[in-house]
């Protein structure tokens, strides 16, 4: 079966929730929504506190090339623009929207694959907002249109869903195959791409099934399954897996003449082109062994994680941990309350006591186990020795820059060593040696 | 709702390893041998690896103790130093000396060096080392073999031993170990008078019976040397929970089985005999329990390659050429000097990356 070399089997956990149908959450009374929900610049407010909005209204705006625009997701009025706790960045200016009444929705043009040419397809992505849903939320409108020397033959979504607990991709792909797939053909016809390829996990039959299906009648478009691994979703890994085709250090899929997206993205921007409906909510799993019960929920970009939570069941006595996303590479949180869920928010988590990994850092015995683990085949502990010992810019030679913090190696480590927090230090004091000579260079010129 | 979380860097979920766990395990995985020794030598395997753990448990906690750091004696990194210690030395070693190959393994060995993580040397192998240059009688005589027959120069000793009337009232014999015998007789060779005796002899060990009793234990040696049978089960078990990388041991018994064959006969080329020299001296335990030594031995899947052959090559030329009959422990403690030089050449080549 198509797979990559390294990684790890972390136990899966999402027996507790990939039974459970997507199912849509009752309005929030009131919305909280981010100015910045993704990579690069935050949105600029264009709208003033007593506005009135309608449902997919703008209420922010792209400011710049990497940026993305920013929709209430609900009918009423803007109460303020303050500081609120952010899932990603711990605090976090937003829009607050008291709603009114039912849904009134703002009318955008809609088109379908036959009357969309290129250049409205990517006015459509870049108006209403779609950003990469898998939780990098890279604007997509951005990564649609590379620039012209880069050519690209492929489109790849990924179905892999490789963080244990996450079940709201599986979800989308069985009870929304045929959008996906549509979803997945206009990014395909609009970039000149000559094929789009699904990657599922073979944890996932039934999703392959169903986009098998939904495929069928496209020829551009093909489902492979991939092994059940982690991290293969990791978009290196997953083109690795699916092409053989090697991302080289510090590039990027283009390189290699491939696009990767989520099939959540997919599903958004069907939505988005067919229906005319901005990015206003997203699926979202509510699991984890701290719940009294889990659920696959379709919830308003803004509505809050103790919402969330609630409607799926609770949590139990026992919760002691809060997790944005996956137990992989999530974000553990201090607090539900007034917590936003964004446009890459996959999965709300909540852990007991006695999952939360402990114990003090032991010295690393030398086992090997992170090499063994590590996707990229790096050298994760002597990476972590030289980090220790400030010696950076060996690191760097290291290709510690290469690291994608998937967290592998810090899984399988018997001396509960950190060793993403110590890459991530290292990157950090890496960049800023680099700055400090480019602006040496500068001066010397 | 109680809104006081654990906050913590990602991964969240952490595999259910420890240190601790890594160590009791191999030393479990050590059990069979263990068992298997107390039934051929007795109490004498208890009381000496009592000496040996007690001695290596003391020195620990006493270095810790002085040096101002956290007790850890229960992780089992001591007890196993002091375990696989008291399988490489004879079993009538007086207890003393064993607990002082201990107190040595994890005073200078280990804990002068930094602890657990920092050692640059296998410390059992270490006081293996220094208990042999300090006692080299105690370490080198003294074996008894437990039921086999026994192999001398002197035809009559082993005719008489060979008598079932005499052999019925040993049940156990002062002997030479195989590898032992081996090494005097190969030297015999080269003397006209002994040279048919030493062929005969040669042909002894190398027979189908010597071979066995030596895969079962019924030979001289070491607590640790006996057991190829029993080392080889707890080695499978290290192999399948994937606390021993199965290349160590394959390129370590791969290169001794192949360089054996080749030259280790008599009558040129490929006449050796490679299962002889798998099951003798302390080549399993050395192979599956020594070598794959996490601290001291490479990290990369290439370097752990090129450490286990050069293991391999060292315990073959010591056989064959050195002043020692045996090899093992000096094999793996020259190669331990180079892990950090091979962690270095062989670092693979990353994802994507491209060299120049």
């Amino acid at each position: 079966m198509l797979t990559f070399k390294g990684g790890i089997h972390p136990p899966e956990g999402k027996a507790l929730s990939e039974h459970k149908p997507l199912k849509r959450l009752s309005l929030p009374d009131k919305v909280i929504i981010p100015l910045s929900q993704h990579i690069g610049a935050p949105a600029k407010a264009v709208v003033q506190v007593g506005d009135a909005v309608l449902t997919g209204q703008k209420i922010a705006e792209s400011t710049g090339a990497i940026s993305a625009n920013i929709h209430s997701s609900v009918t009423g009025k803007v109460m303020g623009i303050a500081h609120f706790p952010h899932p990603v960045s711990g605090q976090g200016e937003a829009i607050v929207i008291q709603r009114e009444g039912e849904d009134r929705f703002f009318e955008y043009p809609k088109y379908t694959i036959d009357s969309c040419d290129k250049e409205t397809f990517l006015k459509v992505i870049a108006d209403m907002g779609i950003v990469g849903m898998g939780g990098a939320t890279f604007p997509t409108h951005v990564k649609l249109a590379p620039p012209s020397w880069k050519k690209v033959d492929m489109i790849i979504l990924n179905g892999a869903e490789c963080e244990p607990y996450l079940t709201c991709d599986d979800r989308l792909m069985q009870e929304e195959s045929r959008k996906i797939a549509l979803g997945l053909l206009l990014m395909v016809k609009n970039t000149g791409a000559e094929c789009g390829v699904i990657g599922i996990e073979h944890n996932k039959p039934e999703a392959y099934e169903k986009m098998s299906e939904a495929c069928a009648p496209y020829q551009e478009l093909r489902v492979s399954l991939v092994r059940t691994k982690y991290p293969q979703g990791a978009e290196k890994q997953l083109i690795d897996s699916l092409t053989r085709r090697k991302v080289p250090a510090g590039g990027l899929p283009l390189d290699v003449g491939i696009i990767v997206q989520n099939v959540g993205t997919a599903f958004a921007v069907y939505e988005a082109v067919y229906e005319g409906k901005p990015l206003i909510e997203r699926a979202v799993t509510v699991s984890g062994e701290g719940m009294k019960d889990t659920a696959n929920l379709i919830a308003r970009i803004g509505d809050t994680y103790e919402r969330l939570i609630n409607e799926a069941g609770g949590m139990s006595d026992e919760a002691s941990c809060l997790i944005s996303g996956g137990p992989m590479m999530g974000f553990a949180q201090y607090t539900s309350q007034q917590l936003p869920v964004l446009k890459g928010t996959s999965g709300i988590l909540v852990f007991t006591e006695n999952q939360i990994p402990k114990g003090r850092e032991n010295p690393c015995i030398s086992c090997g186990a992170c090499v063994t683990a590590c996707p990229m085949k790096l050298l994760p502990t002597q990476l972590v020795t030289l980090v220790k010992n400030k010696r950076y810019e060996e690191a760097g030679e290291m290709n510690i820059n290469s690291c994608i913090e998937c967290g592998s190696c810090a899984y399988v480590c018997p001396s509960k060593i950190p060793l993403v927090q110590y890459v991530r230090l290292g990157k950090g004091a890496l960049r800023k040696i680099s700055a400090r000579q480019r602006a040496k260079k500068e001066e010397a010129k | 709702m109680a809104d006081k979380f654990f906050v913590a860097t990602s991964p969240h979920i952490k595999k259910n390893i420890s240190v601790t766990k890594v160590m009791w395990l191999v030393i479990l995985a050590l059990l069979p041998a263990y068992i298997h020794t107390v039934l051929l030598f007795g109490m004498n395997t208890v009381w000496v690896s009592l000496a040996a753990v007690a001695g290596a448990l003391f020195s620990e906690a006493l270095m810790q103790f002085l040096f101002k750091k956290k007790i850890t004696v229960h992780d089992g990194s001591a007890f196993l130093t002091g375990l696989l210690l008291a399988f490489n030395v004879p079993p009538t070693i007086p207890l003393w000396k064993v607990a002082l190959g201990s107190a040595f393994a994890i005073i200078v060995a280990k804990q002068l060096f930094g602890g657990l993580g920092y050692n640059i040397f296998n410390p059992a192998l270490a006081g293996r080392a220094f208990l042999m240059a300090s006692y080299p009688v105690a370490m080198t005589s003294g074996w008894t073999a437990p039921a086999g027959g026994v192999l001398s120069l002197n035809p009559a000793v082993s005719q008489a031993a060979a008598d079932p009337a005499v052999a019925k009232f040993l049940d156990s014999v002062t002997s030479a170990t195989p590898l032992n015998a081996l090494k005097t007789a190969r030297a015999a060779l080269d003397d006209p008078a002994l040279h048919e005796q030493a062929r005969h002899v040669i042909g002894e060990l190398f027979s189908k019976d010597s071979v066995f009793n030596a895969f079962l234990g019924k030979i001289g040696g070491c607590l640790g040397e006996t057991t190829a049978l029993f080392l080889l089960i707890g080695g499978l078990f290290l192999l399948i929970t994937k606390l021993a990388d199965w290349r160590v041991p394959a390129g370590y018994l791969g290169t001794v089985a192949l360089l054996t064959w080749a030259f280790g006969g008599i009558d040129g080329l490929f006449t050796g005999d490679p299962l002889f020299h798998l099951f003798t001296g302390g080549l399993m335990l050395g192979a599956f329990f020594m070598a794959t030594d996490m601290v001291t031995s490479p990290i990369t899947a290439k370097g752990r390659w090129i450490f286990a052959v050069g293991c391999g090559v060292l315990t073959f030329t010591i056989r064959m050429w050195g002043g020692y009959p045996e090899g093992v422990s000096y094999s793996i403690l020259l190669m331990n000097i180079f892990v950090p030089l091979i962690d270095r050449y062989t670092v693979p080549v990353s994802f994507g990356e491209v060299r120049s």
